[in-house]
């Protein structure tokens, strides 16, 4: 692609069409970790932030989008990580976290500086009854983003989505 | 000053790796699975910290040094770790017992690394707080049930605080220059760090009826990349692969 007026919402909407490698249900750009998107030279420059230090995800995450925008025409692409500001949940949309709801996963709850005060809520929502009635039972669950906690209604385990 | 930014980001970034890689041989080894996860990734946090913290040194240092090449082809003398990282992990009272000592001291150093004038050391620190604040809320939690648990529990924090203690102490010994750093508002005063630790741990102990002793003999050495006997064995077996096949991808 020769064009050097870069539209934006287009090439997102684009990268909206790739999934989160670990929860396929949200897309890269719902889950925040795409920033920016410049064109210098003819090539491309895609900034993206890491979710946690150490995501093992993210390299998955960048050869995606170098995949896909090869597949739309472009063909010089440079992907570029920054670390300010830190990666949040706050990014996620309402609609993301709704999605995560459907998929099993409990969204995070409230903001980061809620969080920050006040710690992890005692209670999550359960995402397959609602039920308020759970406790945890790791910090750490099946990815460095999530928790895991128990339903003690329908007495399910799930997965939750830290709030950092 | 690059250089000494250099060995300062070494300092702080190999104490992650050989942490990371301690712990990390927990894994499918854990007392449940809950905690084999909540250890794995602990460590995946560390690795991720100390691969940002070591590709900005290789970028400083401008000799070309990957963080790979950096992590995989230096040898002990060239290791700048804390001394309390590359302890045994024993049983699981000392495995948290070490993690504690190193998550309250790294929550108060990369908080205040966050204000860095260094803008990449300063971005990469805050967002590690976020990280340490789970995995400090997580050993702190563990050392307090084993202080509060059985008889049998209690011994072996014990036993571990008798093991590990003496080597804190060199957790708050400088690097040569460092004091430069710290005039220029890159890193803080080790001292001060030293000062809130102590308070934080005193408290943690006394909750677990464990008292601190006095004037103990504090080893210390690797600010100037002298170490334990362990480091050697750690590097063996974490280097061994890429020394072997040095062009070996991934």
């Amino acid at each position: 692609m020769n064009s050097s007026v870069l539209n934006k919402d287009q090439i997102l909407s684009w990268l909206h069409e790739i999934p989160d490698p670990e929860i396929p249900v949200i897309s890269i750009v719902e889950l925040g970790v795409i920033r920016d998107l410049t064109f210098n030279d003819n090539t491309l420059e895609v900034t993206i932030t890491p979710t946690y230090s150490g995501c093992p995800a993210m390299k998955q995450m960048e050869e995606d989008v170098i995949k896909k925008l090869n597949e739309k025409g472009f063909s010089k692409i440079n992907i570029n990580t920054v670390y300010e500001p830190a990666w949040t949940t706050d990014w996620i949309s309402a609609e993301a976290r709704l999605k995560l709801q459907n998929y099993g996963i409990a969204p995070p709850e409230g903001s980061r500086d809620k969080t920050a005060l006040m710690g992890e809520p005692k209670s999550v929502t359960c995402p397959r009854c609602k039920s308020k009635n759970s406790e945890m039972v790791s910090q750490f669950g099946s990815t460095a983003c999530k928790a895991l906690y128990k339903c003690k209604d329908c007495l399910e385990v799930f997965d939750y989505f830290k709030c950092i | 000053m690059n250089e000494l930014v250099f060995k300062y980001l070494l300092r702080i970034s190999d104490s992650g790796l050989i942490l990371a890689q301690r712990i990390s041989a927990w894994t499918g080894h854990g007392p449940f699975l809950e905690e084999d996860l909540a250890l794995t990734n602990i460590a995946l946090d560390l690795f991720g910290r100390s691969r940002s913290l070591l590709d900005y040194a290789g970028n400083l240092e401008g000799k070309g040094r990957s963080e790979d090449e950096l992590a995989f082809f230096r040898n002990e003398r060239h290791y700048y770790n804390h001394l309390i990282c590359e302890q045994p992990n024993g049983d699981y009272a000392q495995t948290m017992l070490r993690q504690a000592f190193v998550d309250a001291f790294e929550l108060l150093l990369y908080t205040e690394l966050s204000k860095s004038k260094d803008q990449t050391l300063a971005a990469i620190a805050a967002k590690s707080v976020k990280e340490i604040t789970y995995h400090k809320r997580h050993s702190f939690s563990w050392v307090k049930r084993f202080g509060n648990g059985t008889q049998e529990s209690f011994t072996r924090l014990q036993n571990a605080f008798h093991e590990l203690w003496p080597y804190t102490g060199d957790m708050f010994e400088p690097i040569e220059g460092e004091t430069d750093l710290v005039k220029n508002g890159f890193v803080p005063d080790l001292q001060k760090i030293k000062t809130d630790w102590e308070k934080i741990i005193k408290d943690l102990l006394e909750e677990c009826n464990i008292r601190l002793p006095e004037n103990v003999y504090m080893h210390s050495g690797s600010a100037k990349a002298l170490h334990t006997e362990h480091l050697g064995f750690i590097l063996a077996e974490m280097q061994s692969l890429p020394r072997a096949y040095p062009e070996a991808k991934w």
